[in-house]
């Protein structure tokens, strides 16, 4: 007789259920395909998508579309631009060197490079640029100071103390308030050019400029083709040990040509023409004299 | 013999890999029922050896994290008979453990109760070369044991060192760096069925799993239910299974003497299938709400509905009382004992110090049986219980996972077997290159 119920149900696994759940429960597997799969879907997906060329330019379309549309809010229009620091001449030569078109989107304002462009201008020290409330460029500048004349064999030069040209000048008489340096690599030594002129003190107003030698030292050059030979190391200290003479035996009134102090410690005279004519004339009396 | 070595030094290497991985599963291959744990293993950091003893014995070291129990089909008498649905039982119960555990898992150790287990006891006594014990000593004299001729179809499943002599001295439980001339040591050896091993082998490997130890059940359930001191003093284990009934005697911590009886649980609910005339099914379900073994009058008043099952709803109200329940199961019980007393005189187990007798197992659940047992036993019968592990559900705590919960402190403390032992030199193949470099290492 055969049973009345039905047979019960086997409750083993298939093979392949059995396999299937052992490989699910590896935990390679499980992570690859838990957080694998869905990352290689997204990421393929995008990229199929993306690497259509007319999806690529329709979003580059609309993100251009924005920025331009917050671009051109009048909140980040500039409208002029404000120089501080600058003389006039200056300003107009950082407008030209700028040349922005106003008005024109903060966006669109490359300020680095603006900053950049500025400061090669020869007379700016230093340059701030920013952008101002009201939609004011803001450009701060430091302009180099002219501390001398620099006469090289080409032009007539403004430099500052460090050396570094400021501007040019036409003539001389522009700028009669500054002293003169001349010759090559006066520019290099225009510290200490400045130097010796500070310690000039009661021979100031005779100097008419410093001449550069063999670009190591320095000849002062004073009124009346006389001129003094300061030596490479320490002319401020040889200059005052010309003064201190001078103050003691007047001895630019006299009739000398130069005193050379590149040897410091024997300042050597070198007299006129008539001057020398004269001490021969007198060294001969006294010889002949002797001889009597 | 090299053949078996290099079998269970296989198996020993695959459970060091589960080791490193921290997880096995255990697969306790029953008559009735199929059992698999799966346990982690936390890492050699917990155990510490200031500790001595160790925490709960060292068992803190793993926790089961997934058990599952399946009705066993196609294993008779502890043995394997219908492979295929065998295969399809184990994969029932792993896949079940596999799922609770949340982990997969490649390595299982295994044991069984059939395949006829028999036991040897072997000796064998080397001279020492220089007067102290060294490591491969330990592997020469366990070598140099007599092997008995046990039967091209049987397998070695156990060959424990179970004493060490040196010189006069004996009860050594580890010899290695003592001073003497002649080691002598005492090995157990149980041998099974190859046929046995060879189909759980070939069930195991179509669930895609390998193999990492073996053991006999009869070993691990005398493992989880003898207590320390009745491991150490002597007693006698009785695993009663479905299909086979295990029995092991320990004493010092060793067991000593394995066998089974193959009778169980499965053959009184037969007897009762054929005196009542009730499906198996049915007799089963008698027999776990109403067994016993021993009648009262109480008995003979409470009535049990049968329910036979034909179909035939009206007429077949048969009932019986339980009286004559315990009159079908109390003979076939009895047999059972009987037989197991037989097998322990024929091992001599009145000659140890001390005769305790623990039942456990699915069967050891009879009402009554601690009044039938030492009647046929002796008077020192305790029902057992296995001892508690780490994260084991509650419904796997009962004596029949005897054999499980044996086999998971077996996979966390194995003891030492033969072959962990380094084989001597003269052992290897001819023109090995292992024995050339063994034989440089014993020389220099």
């Amino acid at each position: 007789m055969r049973p009345l119920s039905a047979p019960r149900r086997d409750p083993a696994p298939s093979r392949l259920a059995y396999r299937a759940q052992r490989i699910w429960l590896t935990p390679l597997f499980r992570s690859l395909i838990r957080t694998g799969l869905p990352t290689f879907l997204i990421v393929f997906l995008a990229a199929s998508y993306l690497s259509n060329p007319a999806t690529k330019d329709s979003i580059h379309d609309v993100i251009e579309n924005v920025r331009q549309s917050v671009a051109e809010r009048p909140e980040f229009k500039v409208e002029r631009m404000a120089i501080d620091g600058a003389s006039e001449e200056l300003s107009q030569d950082i407008a030209e060197v700028t040349n922005i078109d106003f008005p024109m989107s903060s966006f669109d304002l490359d300020l680095p490079g603006l900053r950049e462009r500025v400061a090669t201008l020869d007379a700016v020290a230093e340059v701030r640029v920013r952008i101002r409330s009201g939609g004011i460029l803001q450009v701060d500048v430091v302009e180099r100071k002219p501390k001398l004349v620099w006469r090289s064999r080409e032009m007539l030069e403004t430099i500052d103390a460090e050396g570094r040209r400021v501007g040019a000048l036409a003539s001389r008489i522009d700028r009669p308030d500054l002293p003169l340096v001349a010759g090559d690599g006066a520019d290099v030594a225009a510290a200490e050019a400045l130097r010796v002129y500070a310690a000039a003190g009661p021979l100031a107003p005779r100097i008419r400029g410093l001449l550069r030698v063999g670009e190591r030292r320095w000849d002062v050059i004073l009124d009346e083709d006389q001129r003094i030979l300061l030596p490479e190391a320490a002319p401020v200290r040889a200059l005052e040990q010309v003064i201190a003479i001078d103050q003691a035996q007047d001895i630019f009134a006299r009739a000398i040509v130069a005193i050379d102090m590149r040897l410091p410690h024997r300042p050597t005279l070198r007299l006129t023409e008539p001057a020398l004519e004269e001490l021969r004339h007198l060294r001969a009396l006294s010889v002949g004299a002797e001889a009597r | 013999m090299t053949d078996l070595y290099q079998t269970q030094r296989t198996m020993r290497n695959m459970r060091k890999a589960a080791m490193q991985r921290g997880l096995v599963a255990i697969l306790d291959v029953g008559t009735s029922k199929i059992a698999c744990l799966i346990l982690r293993f936390d890492g050699p950091e917990v155990f510490r050896e200031s500790d001595g003893i160790r925490s709960l014995a060292g068992q803190s070291s793993f926790r089961v994290i997934g058990a599952a129990t399946t009705r066993s089909r196609g294993v008779r008498y502890g043995e394997i008979s219908a492979m295929q649905e065998t295969e399809r039982a184990i994969r029932t119960a792993v896949q079940a453990a596999q799922k609770m555990a949340n982990v997969r898992v490649d390595h299982v150790i295994a044991c069984f109760a059939g395949g006829n287990p028999r036991s040897y006891g072997l000796a064998g006594e080397i001279d020492l070369q220089d007067g102290i014990v060294q490591d491969q000593d330990v592997g020469r004299v366990l070598s140099a044991c007599e092997m008995p001729d046990y039967g091209d179809e049987r397998e070695v499943l156990h060959a424990q060192p179970v004493n060490f002599a040196l010189d006069h001295r004996s009860g050594l439980d580890d010899p290695r760096g003592q001073v003497g001339g002649r080691l002598a040591c005492d090995m157990h050896m149980l041998t099974v069925d190859t046929t046995a091993i060879q189909h759980l082998l070939y069930c195991i490997k179509r669930c895609d799993l390998e193999l990492a130890g073996i053991a006999s059940s009869a070993y691990v359930a005398g493992i989880a239910s003898l207590v320390e001191d009745e491991q150490e003093l002597g007693a006698a284990c009785i695993d009663m299974g479905g299909g086979a009934t295990g029995l092991s005697i320990f004493i010092k911590k060793h067991m000593i003497y394995a066998d089974s009886v193959r009778m169980g649980g499965d053959h009184v609910t037969s007897d009762i299938s054929k005196g009542l005339q009730v499906p198996l099914a049915t007799a089963e379900r008698i027999k776990t709400f109403y067994g016993g073994v021993v009648a009262t009058g109480m008995d003979d008043r409470e009535i049990i509905e049968v329910g036979g099952e034909t179909g035939d709803w009206e007429r077949d109200r048969r009932t019986v009382t339980r009286s004559e329940l315990i009159g079908i199961m109390r003979p076939r019980v009895e047999e059972i004992l009987e037989e197991v007393r037989a097998r322990l005189d024929a091992a001599g187990f009145e000659h140890l110090p001390s005769q305790q007798i623990v039942l456990t197992g699915g069967a050891s659940l009879i009402p009554g049986l601690d009044g039938l047992a030492p009647k046929i036993l002796g008077q020192r019968v305790r029902i057992g219980r296995p001892m508690r592990v780490q994260g084991l559900p509650q419904a796997a705590t009962g004596a029949a996972f005897a054999g499980a919960v044996g086999l998971t402190l077996f996979a966390a403390h194995p003891q030492d077997e033969w072959w962990d032992f380094e084989v001597p030199s003269d052992r290897y193949p001819a023109r090995s290159l292992k024995r050339a470099i063994r034989w440089f290492r014993d020389n220099w």
